[in-house]
């Protein structure tokens, strides 16, 4: 399943080391040293297909019929994907909703790191990592840094780990726009509350992105939840490797499933009709009342841009990339 | 694959069917939602958008401090359907002879294409470094309030790969694909 990390039982044995660097200067190096960090995952994320989506994405460039429209798209996107890379340029223009998840050891300064957060976002925004994409919905106005009313989203997670994490998903607007959320029943296409009818929307969903979502695409997908707890925790099972299996029978197997029959739906590539039109559909599921049904579906697009790191726990250089 | 190069002519793309890998050379002005919302409010375009192709897409754009020149680097094309209310008047009143973006259009803007002779390419969408190396200059920025995404630039492109899924003549491939992809969809549902 997704490497979910849960939040509860915090144990007060180890007391946190934070407390040791009380000296001006090293306080400043180590700041400085994390925005470094953040400012080469954002780097990375924006410029580079991490290697799980890269290995499925390249399968089923092979799968396509060759002289095909739909082939054509895959030589762009593989294309795309070696020249960003090289480049160290943005895969998609569109950088999308910056997310980060941060997993951190106890007695962490959340404030703090979110500061430094903001200020690796305004930097890769400067040195064209993102684009200058985030607009004040009342006003229209772009302020040109990224930073602004809910933006970057940030989420912070508390572990045990004595290491900070830290994961991101950029998230462009074309794919979110096709992203759905059904309540069951849903009458329209028989879907009932029931695994069958999670099967049904979610299928249904596909369909109606056609190829507006930019595919072949992902999905994630939660059963349950309210409208909102249910969207957040569709969009985090995007952070799952492409080819780990879920832990749950039932909904390792409806993942297959879904991602079989959509292929069979004949949208393709850019919806140019092909054979492949989703590469991924992770699921999980959260409690729901008994009066509610929801099921979210967020749909990525085939530049699937998330990467993560472990920091060291004193440098705050990257230890270690997580996809 | 066939090539379609500068000036453009409603004649030229006439002649282009849903299906055609087109590569165009010479000029595109980019436009998206703020552009379009303001010509079909009736505002007077800066540039003359006669016979000239407008690409969906707000790219991202750096300036030289030194020089001030502007280089793109990074620009596909960003979703269409967007467009919809506002494309077809655009099309008839300033005379625009190609729409690339992506994700297609409308049954509005395919007839304004049939009526007008236009034509609209489907770029990769995502493949923002792969259209990016096929600009060769940017020739000028203009309705730069709108915010550097929104405003319309204008570029010299040079082999623009692009596919034509909606042509002058009533077709469109997102019609086929997703009437053939609905009756897949009740099979299965």
């Amino acid at each position: 399943m997704a490497k979910k990390v849960k939040s509860t039982k915090v144990k007060a044995k180890s007391a946190p080391k934070k407390t040791v660097k009380k000296i001006p200067v090293k306080k400043l190096d180590t700041r400085k040293q994390t925005i470094e960090s953040l400012l080469e995952l954002i780097r990375i994320t924006s410029t580079v297909i991490p290697d799980d989506v890269a290995k499925v994405l390249m399968k089923a460039r092979t799968q396509e019929e060759q002289n095909t429209t739909a082939s054509y798209a895959m030589n762009i996107i593989k294309d795309n994907m070696d020249l960003a890379k090289f480049k160290s340029q943005p895969l998609c223009q569109d950088t999308g909703t910056v997310i980060f998840f941060v997993y951190h050891p106890p007695g962490f300064f959340q404030n703090e790191f979110k500061e430094l957060i903001k200020k690796a976002v305004v930097q890769a925004t400067q040195k064209g990592y993102l684009r200058q994409n985030s607009v004040n919905s009342l006003t229209g106005e772009n302020a040109g840094t990224n930073l602004g009313e809910g933006h970057p989203s940030i989420h912070f997670y508390e572990t045990n780990k004595k290491e900070v994490e830290v994961k991101l998903v950029l998230k462009g607007g074309g794919c979110e726009n096709v992203s759905a959320q059904y309540s069951l029943p849903d009458t329209t296409l028989g879907a009932g509350r029931d695994l069958e009818g999670v099967r049904k929307v979610v299928i249904d969903a596909v369909y109606k992105a056609q190829g507006k979502g930019c595919g072949p695409g992902a999905l994630g997908v939660c059963v349950g939840g309210d409208r909102a707890d249910s969207a957040y925790a569709a969009k985090k099972q995007l952070l799952r490797k492409l080819d780990d299996k879920n832990s749950i029978p039932e909904l390792a197997k409806l993942e297959n499933e879904i991602v079989e029959t959509c292929n069979k739906l004949g949208i393709g590539p850019m919806g140019f009709g092909g054979k492949t039109t989703l590469i991924s559909c992770k699921m999980t599921h959260s409690n729901r009342v008994p009066a509610s049904f929801f099921v979210s579906i967020s749909y990525m697009c085939w530049a699937f841009r998330r990467q993560g790191i472990v920091m060291d726990s004193k440098k705050n250089t990257i230890k270690k990339w997580l996809y | 694959m066939k090539k379609l190069n500068y000036p453009f002519s409603p004649e030229a793309v006439r002649e282009l069917k849903v299906g055609d890998m087109v590569l165009i050379t010479g000029k595109l002005f980019t436009g998206r939602d703020a552009v379009h919302k303001y010509l079909h409010e009736g505002n007077k375009s800066p540039v003359n958008l006669k016979n000239q192709i407008i690409y969906h897409c707000g790219p991202v754009t750096m300036k030289d401090k030194k020089t001030g020149k502007w280089t793109v680097t990074a620009a596909g094309p960003t979703t269409s359907i967007r467009e919809e209310p506002y494309q077809w008047e655009v099309i008839r009143d300033h005379g625009i002879v190609g729409v690339i973006g992506k994700g297609g259009m409308g049954q509005k803007t395919l007839d304004a294409c049939k009526e007008y002779g236009c034509v609209y390419f489907h770029a990769v969408g995502g493949a923002a470094q792969v259209l990016a190396e096929k600009i060769k200059s940017v020739d000028g920025l203009y309705l730069e309030e709108f915010g550097l995404p929104e405003a319309i630039w204008e570029l010299t492109v040079e082999d623009f790969p692009v596919v034509v899924t909606m042509d002058a003549h009533g077709n469109s491939l997102h019609k086929e694909v997703e009437a053939s992809s609905k009756e897949i969809l009740k099979s299965v549902l």
